[in-house]
């Protein structure tokens, strides 16, 4: 079973719709013991990094952090990858769990924020997550933040600059782009981590 | 690089897709989650659906609508029409959209674009506003375009954006169904007063307007509606054409 993780974020309905029309077997959650439960773990997210200081009051952030140590295949969409690193300008006072390092940043002023659209994938090395997927494949963004290129990026889109369009890194995979949002490449991206073993 | 986009616009009356001109003489082309669903086989980026007679009729948006057509549709997805408070923002989140648009409530009342921006980011609002020309401006009208503010377009823009919508919707009344292409100095004054995308909207009617509206207009996307329900252009044909004219778009989708 996935457990998609219930903090408040806009787009849990488009992400459980998504996983339901894989046939995977989903539960939207905001209690902690059913993560303890689950086989795989998906923190979706959209909207300010505020937002997730909701993680904060019922147990459900070191639920999630015991998941990610313990083995559990978990993926952060969008917030929920951000949310990976150890922080974001957007919201200084809430921390990230620090699994990868480094703080989400604001995009240069040379291009128009926030990041809207369909945008392409470089590929950057293999990986269970992006099995499949073209290289150039276009997948659909909508944010204001970014995460830095670093050794577990999988994937890098350029706006303004190159920034981590997806991470992985053992049982832990992260995507800035919305792949419940993406069409066809963005439900194989699904289908794939319903399929990884860890 | 960050493609162009190409935005199908579902216009609802009782649940059912209607198309008409200048805002009237409507005609039916069909039902929602099924014009949905293939316009997003063609390639659309993006489906936008407006319940168009919400606002006049003074009802709430059809949400059973909302979610047949949300449910097997795996593109964004914008509702708007009769979404005059919080509560009806949030119902219509509920039901499964992506994104919400307001026109006539945020021209009321632009706090609320900031209340809903708060609880589901700025990424989630799109103000849409229908502009006609005047002698000495481009007016905003609100209603579905039945009453006029007097309020200036760019001006209203750029509030809308300071406010914390994510992107602007913004329809040439002039050239609403007409066919005759999109008001491109409209398009671009508005472009280049804000920092967030643009949606051009009014007047597609060849690959030729959709390619003007992005070098000359300078818009993000571009929406169109009744050339794509009635079959006048296919979309991935039009995909093909931008992309061999230089626009970047998702091609192939």
């Amino acid at each position: 079973m996935i457990a998609i993780v219930d903090y408040g974020a806009g787009n849990l309905r488009s992400v459980k719709k998504a996983f339901d029309h894989l046939g995977a077997q989903a539960v939207v959650t905001d209690q902690p013991e059913i993560l303890a439960t689950a086989d795989k773990i998906v923190l979706p997210g959209v909207g300010h990094f505020s937002s997730l200081s909701a993680l904060e009051t019922n147990g459900m952030r070191e639920a999630l952090l015991q998941a990610a140590s313990g083995g559990k295949p978990f993926l952060g969409i969008c917030l929920g990858m951000q949310w990976l690193f150890e922080g974001s300008e957007e919201c200084t006072e809430i921390s990230g769990a620090g699994i990868f390092p480094g703080k989400c940043r604001q995009f240069p002023a040379s291009v128009k924020s926030p990041h809207v659209g369909w945008n392409s994938l470089t590929i950057q090395k293999s990986s269970r997550l992006l099995r499949d997927i073209a290289q150039d494949s276009f997948v659909y963004y909508t944010h204001s933040f970014h995460a830095p290129l670093l050794a577990p990026t999988s994937a890098s889109t350029e706006y303004g600059l190159l920034f981590s369009a997806a991470v992985e890194q053992e049982n832990i995979f992260g995507v800035q782009f919305h792949p419940e949002k993406s069409g066809d490449v963005g439900l194989s991206i699904l289908k794939n981590f319903c399929e990884v073993v860890c | 690089m960050l493609t162009k986009r190409i935005i199908a616009c579902l216009d609802m009356d009782g649940g059912r897709v209607v198309k008409g001109v200048r805002f009237k003489n409507l005609r039916d082309a069909g039902d929602p989650a099924e014009c949905a669903a293939s316009h997003a086989r063609n390639g659309a980026d993006e489906i936008v659906l407006l319940d168009i007679t919400a606002t006049s009729g003074n009802r709430n948006t059809l949400l059973g609508a909302v979610r047949s057509t949300a449910r097997s549709l795996f593109v964004p997805f914008t509702v708007g029409g009769g979404i005059r408070q919080f509560e009806d923002a949030a119902a219509v989140f509920d039901a499964g959209a992506d994104k919400i648009a307001i026109n006539s409530a945020a021209v009321r009342d632009p706090s609320l674009i900031s209340k809903i921006a708060a609880r589901f980011g700025s990424q989630a609002v799109v103000v849409a506003i229908d502009a006609r020309k005047t002698d000495t401006k481009f007016e905003v009208f609100v209603a579905g375009g039945r009453i006029p503010t007097g309020q200036d377009a760019i001006q209203w823009a750029r509030q809308a954006a300071d406010c914390g919508t994510g992107e602007i919707l913004l329809t040439s009344m002039d050239r609403d169904g007409t066919q005759s292409g999109f008001d491109c100095t409209l398009v671009r004054a508005v472009a280049e007063a804000v920092s967030i995308p643009v949606i051009a909207s009014g007047g597609a009617g060849s690959a030729h307007d959709f390619i003007e509206v992005f070098s000359d207009g300078r818009a993000d996307a571009a929406l169109a509606a009744s050339i794509f329900h009635f079959g006048i252009e296919n979309i991935a044909q039009l995909k093909r054409e931008l992309h061999e004219a230089g626009i970047l778009v998702r091609w192939p989708c």
